[in-house]
């Protein structure tokens, strides 16, 4: 028995693909960025916000359409904090190790999570669930100590506060919002 | 815009305001946003929409209001009586504010001491945590909505740009020579004499650039003002670029401040469309137009030359200089980097004069400054004070001491590069000199109140990890300095050192202190060094017991 063709479903379901295909979405960033000098950090921005990392292929392509050597922009993503070599889990979990927050106890804060998730600093959980990670201020120095996920940030919290936030954050369940600009732009 | 528009524009927006009896301003910063200060606007403006109340009451966002730790922060103006600043209000209260206060409010009543549910959610104006500061940069904040450029031209915006455009850039300089303002980044070199050296080198491309990598952990005064004030920056950088004739203008952002760039973006967006920014500025004939690049957490790019390899997309490394970036900087061209604060400034010297400026302050620091007072400091949030006050003053007024009972040891400021200054050094007032003198120094405004409980070797040990974490790892001393500094230090916490290891930490620190290339490296053994200045029983505590003499 054969399933007869629905044109207009397919049509629909491949532009819907091309729309969220990486490798479009990078020569997007490509050609926003490629005549502007020095860009490279603002299109790995953009291309962490996208996906959440930079991934080697997309690293790639990008590079093979700005003209910037896959050396490079290992280079640079190395250099920076902010960028990230590997897929995050589906809530990064930011631990706030300012200043503030550190007086006010974040170290244990963070081994509490480390223990609740079992994975260390900077690593995922096998399920892909959560990423811990320790971040140097976050700039809410006033609610210290703090976590924040996604985005969303959880203060004034107690340094026995992980189980805490982890039962929160399957409440509310913080998403990254996509990078509207790109698009606009 | 012509600029004799901008007092038109000014007037209208006052009168629009005046028809209003009441006026809301909810802090929609960072901080409170993370307090639902979002969904407190969200309810504020149900309530007055549902009551019919939209030509009497107005509802707005506004910059930061200090007193992060108790947000989200609500302040009412009203035409018939004094402001209230409502404290840790939720979203669900906003139908008792407009309930027991607003409503009250207009109908004649005076409620400037809400009872019932609204007692512990209002503050004391008269507190000296307000009473005691000095608004300048943050006079606008609680008073405007930053996302509004009608507001920011309703209170004098963009007049001191207007006033730049008929000045020469020598006599902007000048003026900026004479108010005796420095740099807010915290090395304070005198922000006139900095823009007259890049004025005076002649070339067809000059780029003014905004510092906005506030690195410090533990400091958020930079992002506040570029979230609580886009347009006085953009203004502080426009009049920056008439004095020494620059021709571009870019913005460095961390990365980490996702609301600062936002709101710059919306900030520029609005005075291009208003033809304050662009190819005409103020129908001047002349065009200045800016670029955002944001930072991607490297704590070495708050230096000059580091920042200025960011920009071109590398790496974040210095370079030695001479050549300094006023001749040689971005993309090889004469830039001149000022720190978001100082740019803050700008507008306000310019339109009250430098006379003005100068009149608060010390001898050689003029002025106010910001610092974000945290750690075990009662009052914890965003202060403005004048250059002059003492530490004493700051720590124990403004900040309410600890308000745990337990005593204050020291503060740190300066951040990482920074140094800890002991209790009893507290009657020191407030200024670069000063706070070098002790050991520190005022670094762009962060400052870390500790408790008896805290333990300075790690407070040390945290910042040197810091440094060594953030080391771009160019130059020698401070890649391999730092790391044998922080094995020291570790060995010490641990309970394994001996006083040798402290001789050999003063050794380490020195040879970084002469031959690092940047002040990243140069400025890592302030903190360890002056916990062993003032607290050295709490290294030697820890050392190891000496071994028994061998027979």
């Amino acid at each position: 028995m054969s399933t007869p063709i629905d044109v207009a479903t397919t049509v629909k379901v491949v532009a819907a693909r091309a729309a969220v295909e990486p490798q479009d979405e990078i020569t997007l960033i490509a050609n926003k960025w490629k005549m502007k000098r020095g860009s490279l950090i603002m299109a790995l921005h953009d291309l962490q916000s996208r996906v959440g990392y930079v991934p080697r292929e997309s690293a790639m392509k990008l590079g093979r359409q700005m003209g910037v050597p896959l050396a490079r922009i290992y280079e640079v993503v190395t250099f920076y904090n902010y960028f990230k070599l590997e897929a995050p889990g589906k809530y990064v979990i930011s631990v706030c190790l300012g200043t503030a927050c550190h007086i006010k106890g974040s170290a244990e804060l963070l081994s509490g999570m480390e223990r609740e998730l079992n994975v260390h600093e900077g690593q995922s959980t096998p399920d892909k669930e959560y990423h811990l990670q320790a971040v140097r201020c976050l700039g809410c120095c006033g609610l210290a100590p703090l976590v924040s996920v996604n985005g969303k940030v959880y203060a004034k919290l107690k340094t026995t506060d992980s189980r805490t936030v982890i039962d929160r954050i399957q409440i509310d369940k913080p998403m990254v919002e996509a990078d509207q600009e790109l698009l606009a732009d | 815009m012509k600029p004799e528009d901008l007092d038109v524009k000014a007037a209208a927006e006052l009168s629009k305001q005046q028809a209003f009896d009441i006026r809301l301003f909810t802090c929609s910063s960072r901080g409170c946003q993370s307090s639902e200060a979002l969904g407190v606007i969200a309810g504020l403006k149900a309530e007055i929409k549902a009551r019919q109340l939209e030509g009497k009451v107005q509802v707005n966002g506004s910059g930061c209001m200090g007193l992060c730790s108790k947000g989200p922060l609500v302040r009412m103006t009203a035409k018939s009586q004094k402001d209230i600043l409502f404290s840790e209000i939720k979203p669900e209260m906003a139908v008792t504010v407009v309930e027991q206060v607003v409503l009250p409010v207009l109908e004649g009543k005076k409620v400037e001491n809400p009872g019932g549910d609204l007692k512990r959610h209002t503050l004391d104006l008269n507190d000296p945590f307000f009473a005691m500061q000095v608004y300048s940069v943050l006079e606008n904040n609680g008073k405007m909505d930053p996302e509004k450029l009608d507001d920011y031209i309703a209170r004098d915006g963009y007049k001191a740009l207007r006033k730049a455009l008929t000045m020469s850039a020598e006599e902007i300089c000048k003026e900026m020579l004479a108010s005796g303002l420095r740099g807010r980044g915290g090395a304070g070199f005198p922000t006139g004499m900095k823009w007259d050296l890049t004025r005076k080198v002649a070339a067809d491309i000059k780029y003014i650039i905004c510092n906005g990598d506030e690195g410090d952990p533990g400091a958020f005064m930079d992002g506040s003002v570029l979230e609580g004030d886009p347009h006085a920056v953009i203004e502080g950088m426009l009049i920056a670029a008439r004095a020494m004739n620059a021709t571009h203008g870019v913005f460095y952002i961390r990365a980490e401040y996702p609301l600062a760039v936002e709101r710059v973006e919306k900030a520029l967006r609005q005075a291009r469309a208003a033809g304050l920014v662009g190819k005409n500025v103020l129908d001047s004939g002349w065009g200045f137009d800016f670029e955002i690049r944001l930072g991607a957490g490297a704590f070495v790019c708050g230096e000059e030359t580091a920042l200025i390899a960011s920009i071109e997309g590398k790496r974040g490394t210095p370079r030695p200089r001479p050549p300094f970036p006023a001749v040689k900087g971005l993309w090889d061209q004469p830039s001149c980097i000022n720190n978001v604060e100082t740019l803050a400034n700008v507008p306000l010297i310019l339109l009250k004069g430098a006379k003005w400026f100068a009149s608060r302050g010390t001898e050689k620091s003029k002025g106010t400054k910001l610092f974000a007072l945290t750690g075990k400091s009662k009052n914890n949030g965003l202060v403005e004070v004048p250059m002059g006050m003492t530490l004493r003053d700051v720590v124990e007024k403004l900040g309410g001491g600890t308000g745990s009972g337990l005593k204050i040891k020291a503060i740190q400021t300066g951040g990482p590069s920074g140094g800890m200054i002991p209790e009893h050094q507290f009657d020191t007032p407030v200024s670069y000199e000063n706070l070098q003198m002790l050991g520190s120094m005022m670094g762009s405004g962060g400052m870390i109140v500790i408790d008896e409980n805290d333990s300075v070797v790690e407070l040390a040990q945290f910042y040197l990890d810091f440094c060594v974490d953030e080391s771009c790892g160019k130059c020698a001393p401070c890649r391999i300095g730092g790391t044998q500094m922080l094995h020291l230090l570790n060995k010490i916490v641990d309970g394994k050192g001996t006083a040798q290891d402290i001789k050999t930490i003063r050794k380490v620190a020195k040879a970084m202190q002469k031959a690092s290339l940047c002040a990243l490296g140069q400025t890592a053994p302030n903190p360890t060094l002056s916990a062993i200045r003032h607290f050295e029983h709490e290294f030697t505590e820890r050392l190891l017991p000496a071994a028994p003499p061998q027979v």
